[in-house]
């Protein structure tokens, strides 16, 4: 179980997240959701060290990971969907998936298992990055992610542009993921998405976590959605 | 001698100056490609790479070409190892910025112009070349060393290549070049693929230097030509560009060689200075770069 408390983060003297605390299990998806300028892009940051804490704590079944230099955060675990894809754009399929597999040394499985999950991306192996399609491009990115063979998977806003076929790709693999025991942290604006794969819905606002609801209490019309995302 | 033979010659000479400066320049560009910084210490590497190879065959005893090789293993060791340690103590610190990197190398270059200066003195020394057979053709004879230096450099950048591309380290320097700040979140520490990149580009100036000091004998400012003559290479090439790089080196080289023979080398650099100033008004990012992302 991934455990945030009490995080604080920012960029430079601007401090962005005031206080964050939640927790996501494995198994579950716990569905970020905010207006623009709330804090969930940088709150996914913090997480992967990518942002300094200026105070808090965050654990992966109970190892304090925070204050690790970044590079070290996939390491224990945890893989990161960043918003906007932001592949390796000169780079291969089959490099951006061995960057990928650095931290693990390689392992040929988990390179079959990303290929058996999108088997577009079997197809592509030679093609450079930035030629993909948008939906293969996210293929790719969350590809590159699970590569890491991760206990918690952060995807912020991975259907951000996509088509709607793809958008239902990238719901099934979610689903999928999370019913093979990922702890799943997903950032994502739309209602209907976040109801059929959440568990949990972190409501934040002006960088601190104004709700959490569980997402089988919540309807399309509730008004967490109007407060908190403007829907 | 009639025209050919001239144009022949010419044409060799400028093989020797595009191997030498292929090798130099694609150090720079591996610097500025992966790590944003534009080195102006590149030339002090170079130039320390050919006082360090004075000083090994000068002082190491043995036959001249054991003790030529120790000097192309030796050098360049102690220069990378001398810009990993400025990289740590002071690129770092200044977190890669792109301006205060150029104003630190700037220091950096006149610190060890300076230092060289103080040890190593004033005067040009010669360096002898580890052999000295001569190649001879029915219209003049050609130095053998020269020829080995163009080999060297064909193999040395056949090995860069095949090194970036295939691997593992290659790997990581790429994806560090594309994203840093991603590739740290697959687990790359870029902090010491930096350093290690700042010191292998030092490395390959300074390898460059040791080849070329029995042609040009080592003195303490030795380096500003190759210094203009490799910023002049990447940026027609494509700051960043390997393929441009090499493709950009053999022109000015190829170019130095025929317009040094035929008319004078101070041409030569004016004509290069003329190209580079067409090149960033018509093609900014070079013939090979990318636009800016």
């Amino acid at each position: 179980m991934l455990e945030l408390r009490d995080i604080e983060a920012g960029y430079g003297a601007v401090r962005v997240l005031h206080g964050i605390s939640l927790s996501a299990a494995a198994g579950e998806v716990t569905c970020i959701m905010g207006r623009n300028g709330a804090g969930k892009s940088t709150l996914m940051k913090a997480i992967m060290g990518l942002l300094p804490l200026t105070a808090g704590r965050i654990t992966l079944d109970g190892v304090a990971i925070e204050g690790l230099a970044a590079h070290q955060v996939p390491r224990h675990g945890i893989a990161y969907v960043p918003q906007g894809r932001r592949l390796f754009a000169e780079l291969t399929v089959a490099e951006n998936l061995g960057v990928g597999l650095l931290v693990r040394g390689g392992d040929a499985a988990l390179r079959r298992h990303v290929l058996d999950l999108f088997p577009r991306l079997e197809e592509r192996l030679d093609q450079q990055a930035r030629t993909l399609s948008g939906g293969e491009q996210q293929m790719l990115a969350i590809g590159r992610a699970l590569c890491l063979g991760p206990r918690v998977l952060l995807l912020d806003e991975p259907a951000e542009g996509l088509q709607p076929s793809m958008i239902t790709l990238i719901r099934d693999t979610v689903l999928r993921l999370k019913a093979e025991g990922l702890a799943v942290v997903l950032v994502e604006q739309r209602v209907e998405a976040v109801l059929e794969m959440a568990d949990q819905v972190v409501f934040m606002a002006n960088g601190r976590v104004a709700e959490i609801a569980p997402a089988r209490g919540l309807a399309p019309d509730a008004p967490q959605f109007r407060d908190h995302v403007g829907i | 001698m009639g025209f050919w033979p001239i144009f022949l010659l010419a044409l060799m000479e400028g093989l020797v100056s595009a191997a030498v400066l292929a090798i130099t320049a694609a150090g720079l560009s591996l610097v500025f490609g992966v790590m944003r910084v534009v080195n102006v210490a590149h030339g002090a590497f170079f130039m320390l790479g050919a006082v360090g190879a004075w000083f090994v065959t000068t002082y190491v005893p043995g036959p001249p070409a054991l003790v030529f090789l120790a000097a192309m293993i030796l050098a360049p060791l102690c220069v990378a190892a001398l810009a990993g340690l400025a990289d740590i103590a002071v690129l770092k610190r200044l977190n890669y910025s792109p301006d205060a990197t150029i104003v630190a190398t700037i220091g950096l270059l006149y610190i060890l112009e300076q230092g060289a200066l103080s040890f190593f003195g004033p005067s040009a020394r010669p360096v002898p070349a580890p052999f000295s057979f001569r190649i001879q053709l029915p219209w003049f004879g050609y130095s053998g060393y020269k020829l080995a230096v163009v080999v060297a450099a064909v193999v040395l950048l056949a090995v860069l290549w095949l090194m970036i591309n295939r691997t593992k380290a290659g790997l990581v320097m790429r994806a560090t070049q594309s994203d840093p700040e991603i590739a740290r979140a697959f687990g790359i520490n870029t902090d010491k693929v930096y350093a290690g990149v700042f010191a292998f580009g030092a490395g390959l100036a300074a390898l460059a230097g040791v080849l070329v000091v029995p042609i040009q004998q080592a003195y303490y400012l030795m380096g500003e030509g190759p210094l203009l003559m490799s910023f002049i290479v990447v940026i027609i090439g494509g700051l960043g560009s390997l393929r441009g790089t090499l493709v950009a080196a053999l022109f000015i080289g190829l170019s130095d060689g025929v317009i040094s023979m035929f008319f004078s080398p101070t041409l030569t650099e004016i004509l290069a200075t003329l190209l580079v100033a067409f090149v960033l008004i018509f093609r900014p990012q070079g013939l090979f770069g990318r636009g800016a992302a």
